[in-house]
């Protein structure tokens, strides 16, 4: 079965689109790709090559599956640089802060509170959360607000798994999420740089769009405490600071939340956040994006973040200046 | 110590701080960790920060020497201005030649149409002609109006704080607010000094001078 990653993959199961081969775990991957050298699953170990090659690593914890964007492999950006350059203001504002600064946070035991409109409330270990037949490695675009942009191998569920499991409610229209407080851990936290927790949220067709991920790793690895151990929220048609960090709550309401960043600054940061070279910040142009580690701003940035074909519908007739 | 000396002396830590920053940075490029993932950035904030830094320190030595009496480090003013101007002209030229690549219509789109860069570039251009005026030979040309033109630092100073204020984006606390507090304690020190001086000499002016005989 061919996978063509230019097709719209909404409303297709994961399982459906990925070929049972590559639901294999690492070792028994490479069994079968050595046995089967030449054949049908060349690809995968070509794409986990190209992945850990530019991820600079030399030991084989890296991902042989990558069931989307795969036609950015060649892009993706390094190792050093997705893990060394971070917005996590919790661990500080300055990008290197998070590398330096989260060493002693501790991601592990972890469990997420689910709660608010669903059928099946309650205190979820993150064991419990993220089904390890579920979990697949995706590459995805990823563009921050402040214009730089980066190419990420990311691995989770489909933030939608986890969403009809908690069973939300009629009177669910929204999903709201929190970050973490702890500010022993997170030196951050103690200055008002943010009113913390730092809370975030999608419209529930949003986070039920299959590109909507939770994710619990990056070039096959746990997520590094600086990138939102353990858990975090992926929506790569959307600026940065949607994809909320080390979640440790889920409610399902009705009310639109109010997400920090909207908060602090109404006439900057909206709810939506979508990508959009049309849409300008008040402060500088979003035409454009510098994909690091480039120094140029000079790749044209796409509507939605290149993702259009598959959430473009959920925006159809809004205006998207309005609700930026 | 001779004046002399003391002179050299003032000179060369005025200058050994100035150029710290380039060699320093020189010094991450080439041999230290490099500039991490976004070089960009790092020049942008590491030269406006200097350049900023520099023009401050520059307006903080007449009110010192007023002060202290100290008269030596007057001679470093220029010195100073004109590095602070260099490293201006590294942000502007990092910002147009890597940040913006060159677009001509994304820069000027930028600039005219966004506070944030448009204060910035005013400051800029205030800077121009002091840097450009700040050779011996255009002192004595200018003769009187050369400290009349150099006047316009202190608006220059402004805008650049105001540059560095408006472009932050939750930190409005710290580094940009200390500046400009620095920068207004230096301003009210000015105009202190100035109206004592004015008050002085009016009273001598109706005392006669009894101190001077
Ligand atoms: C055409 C003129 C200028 C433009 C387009 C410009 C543009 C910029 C940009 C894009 C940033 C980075 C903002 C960010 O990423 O947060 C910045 C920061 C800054 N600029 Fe400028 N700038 C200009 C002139 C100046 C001048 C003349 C000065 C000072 C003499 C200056 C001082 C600063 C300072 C202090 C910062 C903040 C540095 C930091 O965050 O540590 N700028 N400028």
């Amino acid at each position: 079965m061919l996978i063509n990653p230019k097709k719209p993959w909404d409303d297709i199961p994961s399982s459906e689109i990925t070929p049972e081969d590559v639901y294999l775990n690492r070792r028994e991957f490479l069994g079968a790709a050595v046995g089967a050298a030449g054949l049908a699953t060349i690809r995968p170990e070509a794409v986990a090559a190209a992945i850990r090659r530019r991820a600079g690593l030399q030991d084989p914890e890296v991902p042989a599956i990558v069931s989307m964007g795969e036609e950015l492999r060649d892009d993706a950006t390094e190792w050093r640089h997705v893990t060394g350059h971070n917005n996590f203001y919790e661990f500080g504002t300055d990008k290197r802060d998070p590398a330096r600064n989260a060493g002693s946070f501790q991601p592990a035991p972890w469990s997420v509170r689910i709660e608010g409109e669903c059928e099946n409330p309650g205190d979820y270990a993150l064991e419990d959360l993220i089904r390890p037949g579920e979990v697949e490695d995706r590459i995805y675009r990823f563009r921050c607000v402040e214009t730089w942009s980066m190419v990420v191998p990311w691995r989770g569920v489909p933030l939608r798994n986890v969403i009809s499991r908690a069973a939300p409610t009629n009177n669910a229209r929204y999903v709201r999420f929190e970050t973490v407080f702890r500010p022993e851990e997170m030196p951050g936290q103690n200055a008002p740089i943010l009113p913390w927790p730092y809370v975030e949220g999608l419209r529930l067709d949003e986070a039920t769009n299959l590109l909507a991920m939770l994710v619990t790793g990056v070039y096959g690895r746990d997520l590094p405490n600086q990138n939102g151990a353990p858990l975090r929220l992926i929506v790569p048609w959307k600026y940065g600071f949607k994809s909320i960090k080390s979640i440790v709550k889920i409610s399902f309401v009705e009310e639109m939340p109010l997400n920090t960043w909207q908060e602090m600054q109404p006439n900057e940061y909206g709810f939506f956040a979508n990508v959009n070279p049309e849409v300008d910040h008040p402060r500088w142009s979003q035409a454009r994006e510098k994909p690091l580690p480039s120094p140029f701003r000079s790749r044209d940035t796409e509507l939605f973040n290149g993702y259009a074909e598959q959430v473009g519908h959920m925006y159809a007739g809004m205006d998207l200046a309005r609700w930026y | 110590m001779n004046a002399k000396r003391q002179l050299l002396l003032v000179r060369l830590v005025a200058w050994a701080g100035a150029a710290a920053p380039l060699l320093w940075m020189i010094y991450r490029i080439f041999l230290g960790e490099g500039l991490g993932a976004d070089p960009t950035a790092e020049l942008t904030h590491w030269s406006g920060f200097t350049a900023t830094t520099l023009l401050v320190v520059g307006l903080a030595i007449t009110p010192v020497r007023r002060i202290t009496g100290w008269n030596s480090i007057q001679k470093v003013r220029r010195m100073i201005g004109l590095w602070a101007f260099f490293y201006a002209t590294i942000h502007v030229a990092v910002y147009a030649a890597l940040d913006q690549a060159l677009a001509l219509d994304f820069i000027l789109e930028d600039v005219l149409t966004r506070p944030f860069t448009l204060v910035g570039a005013a400051a800029f251009l205030l800077l121009i002609p002091l840097a450009v005026t700040s050779t011996r030979g255009w002192i004595r040309r200018l003769g009187k109006n050369w400290v009349r033109l150099h006047w316009l630092v202190y608006p220059a100073a402004v805008l650049a704080v105001l540059h560095y204020e408006l472009g932050q984006k939750t930190d409005f606390t710290r580094a940009p607010v200390t500046m400009a507090v620095v920068l207004a304690a230096l301003l009210g020190a000015r105009v202190w000094l100035a109206m004592r001086k004015r008050a002085a000499a009016s009273a001598r002016g109706t005392r006669a001078r009894p101190s001077e005989g």
